[in-house]
């Protein structure tokens, strides 16, 4: 720990020095300016961290062309508006408005900045100078839900689900339906903890999910507490947002990962060359948006291969996390054999898929 | 349901409890020497990031407890030279100390977000441990929650069968009388606001060290508040604390088992209970002018002014 601090201490000391030097000798063109807003710190893994990481590639593949400065901890709401109109007012060609609240405060400022190229995550507004994008996180959670389906003991996955929209729903159901694939017995189990971060609660309700029996759990929740606490009773966890083996090194049995470094790097290049045009983007396996960090060593190779394979059709198409036929709880049929769900019905899926335990809260 | 389900349940119920009664309880200490400290939240913000910090450095948890301690303390002694001292108002003193430990939290929290940290370990007793439901049920636990125990006997101990707890409540009952009769009701109530600031950055301690090892901004999540409601529920009984933190606890470790089994009860109705539990004490004891007489502090949240100045 003591050693990478030191580590990291030299990189920003000999990143400064080179900085200075640069700024002598590269005065010919200004630097163009982007700006991010993230909604918590970036730490060391988690939601803002990965899009840190994406902003990382950014300075990394335009060095000197770009000057880039991100703005974290910055609450959803009136505090958002500010922080981004500064952003824009302080001469950012382009802004990335990392977290869903932030969809009306971006587009108010973009209003007002229409020279200044908006992009917005996970939201569904857009307009002349406002691009939205997001990740098919619902991919990467299919492929888990394989890994928890095969690794169970007890058939009874856990999930630590923060609010019941549609983006949480869509991960529940296609990593259900993963794990039905490989494995027909189990259940699943949802707990809503009604926070996007409250580790306290997030431990309470994973303890109280393994208490009930389950063996592998996960969670769509910002800390690394549900990860930590399966380390702490000896039982596995799929993480999500980021590789979180640090906190659960024999938990852990993969993580969904998420990565904006390409889409970040390719939106700026469009700034660059002058060819920018608002967006919607909706990538994943296939993108290189959504990936599994390293599976564990404890899943067998017959499993993991499974899981290549499929990690692959998704990416060709020939697999989709919602094919027909999806049956609700009920049994009622939502899509029909030989089709597959259409993202405006995904968007807005609103119902558990046949397979989770317990009801759905309105 | 198995018997074993129940033991996990309340094993679950007791971890959960412990910040609660350590905050409390120093909650309760102080409000019995009349003084009110709103500001257990930021306190046990600024115990827990410091307890933290100190853990990550030394990988020492008892010496990261003691700091955590010491740093809550040093945050009331901010709100006791405020109020006692200045004579400033308590209520708003206590907010501001709760905004203020929040922010400085955070800020002194920057570098440590995230940071993995192996956490307090259970203490196995030997053959204690090992009978079989009792061991789960009582000798389980890390340090912390015997800790918390030890805190209780000693405060039940302190405020009605030792001379200097006397002291302390008749401060609490009327200052005035106390200092007439040659307390030092300034002294005494700076001693317990310390206390009570101790304790809360110990509650603050075992949330970020041992309940969940990790720091995150706002990761105290309004404990401080459920505990100062909890030290009106438990209308000034250290007893009634201690009960009224399993209850508390138990509220939220059931909110999630019901889910897990399926029963439909709205979680955000359970998380609710707490506060309509201590609404409805208090409207019960504000009914019945005896009880509130036999154990409020008469002078509570009231400023002191020696005589004769």
């Amino acid at each position: 720990m003591k050693q990478n601090k030191l580590i990291a201490a030299i990189k920003g000391l000999l990143g400064a020095a080179l900085l200075v030097g640069m700024a002598s000798t590269a005065q010919a063109a200004d630097p163009v300016k982007v700006g991010f807003v993230y909604v918590s710190p970036v730490g060391d893994a988690g939601w803002t961290y990965q899009h840190d990481l994406g902003r990382k590639a950014l300075e990394e593949k335009f060095g000197d062309k770009i000057k880039v400065k991100f703005v974290d901890g910055v609450p959803e709401g009136a505090e958002a508006e500010r922080v981004i109109r500064e952003l824009a007012a302080d001469g950012s060609k382009m802004v990335f408005a990392t977290s869903f609240g932030f969809m009306n405060p971006t587009l108010k400022v973009a209003k007002a900045f229409p020279d200044v190229a908006f992009n917005h995550a996970t939201g569904y507004k857009t307009a002349d100078n406002v691009g939205i994008y997001n990740a098919r996180f619902y991919e990467g959670r299919y492929l888990a839900g394989m890994i928890a389906g095969g690794m169970t003991k007890t058939n009874i996955l856990g999930d630590v689900a923060a609010f019941p929209i549609p983006e949480v729903i869509q991960g529940i159901n296609a990593y259900t339906r993963g794990a039905l694939a490989v494995n027909p017995n189990i259940k699943m189990k949802v707990v809503w903890v009604n926070s996007w971060f409250d580790p306290g609660r997030e431990r309470e309700a994973a303890v109280a999910l393994m208490d009930q029996g389950a063996d592998v759990i996960t969670h769509h929740t910002d800390s690394t507490a549900v990860v930590a606490a399966a380390e702490e009773k000896g039982k596995y966890a799929v993480a999500y947002n980021s590789d979180m083996s640090k906190y659960g090194a024999k938990a852990q049995l993969t993580a969904v990962t998420h990565h904006w470094e390409k889409f970040y790097t390719d939106e700026v290049q469009k700034v660059l060359d002058g060819n920018w045009k608002p967006g919607n983007v909706w990538g994943g396996i296939k993108e290189g948006m959504v990936s599994l960090a390293k599976i564990s060593d404890d899943v067998p190779a017959d499993l993991k291969a499974k899981v290549e394979q499929a990690t692959k059709d998704i990416a060709e198409g020939k697999l989709h996390p919602f094919a027909g036929p999806v049956l609700d709880q009920d049994g009622a049929e939502k899509v029909p054999a030989g089709k597959n769900m259409d993202d405006e019905a995904l968007a807005k899926m609103d119902f558990y898929v046949k397979g989770v335990e317990g009801k759905l809260p309105k | 349901m198995g018997l074993d389900a129940i033991v996990l349940i309340l094993v679950a119920t007791v971890a959960a409890s412990v910040p609660l009664i350590l905050a409390a309880l120093g909650e309760l200490v102080v409000e019995k020497s009349g003084v009110l400290n709103l500001g257990v939240e930021g306190m046990m913000a600024v115990g827990a990031i410091v307890a933290f910090a100190v853990a990550v450095e030394t990988q020492q948890l008892s010496l990261a407890a003691l700091a955590g301690a010491l740093a809550g303390a040093l945050m009331s002694l901010i709100f006791a030279f405020i109020t006692l001292t200045l004579m400033a108002n308590q209520v708003a003193t206590g907010l501001a100390l709760t905004l203020f430990g929040t922010g400085l939290s955070a800020f002194l929290g920057l570098k440590y977000t995230s940071v993995a940290l192996d956490g307090a370990k259970a203490m196995t007793i030997p053959i204690l441990s090992d009978i079989p439901v009792l061991g789960k049920l009582l000798f389980s636990y890390n340090g912390f929650v015997y800790f918390a125990v030890l805190v209780f006997l000693a405060i039940s101990w302190f405020l009605y069968r030792s001379r200097a707890g006397l002291v302390l409540r008749a401060i609490g009952e009327s200052p005035s009388s106390a200092h007439a009769l040659g307390a030092s009701v300034i002294k005494v109530r700076y001693l317990a606001v310390l206390f009570g600031g101790a304790m809360a950055g110990l509650a603050g301690a075992y949330l970020s060290t041992a309940y969940t090892p990790l720091w995150a901004e706002g990761m105290i999540a309004g404990r401080g508040w459920i505990a100062l409601a909890l030290v009106v529920f438990a209308t000034w009984r250290p007893a009634r604390v201690l009960i009224g933190a399993l209850l508390f606890g138990g509220v939220t470790i059931a909110q999630f088992h019901v889910q897990g089994i399926g029963i439909e009860i709205p979680a955000q109705f359970l998380s609710m209970l707490p506060y309509l539990a201590t609404i409805l004490v208090l409207v019960v004891i504000s009914r019945d002018a005896g009880l509130i007489r036999l154990n409020a502090p008469a002078s509570l949240g009231q400023p002191f002014h020696k005589q004769g100045h």
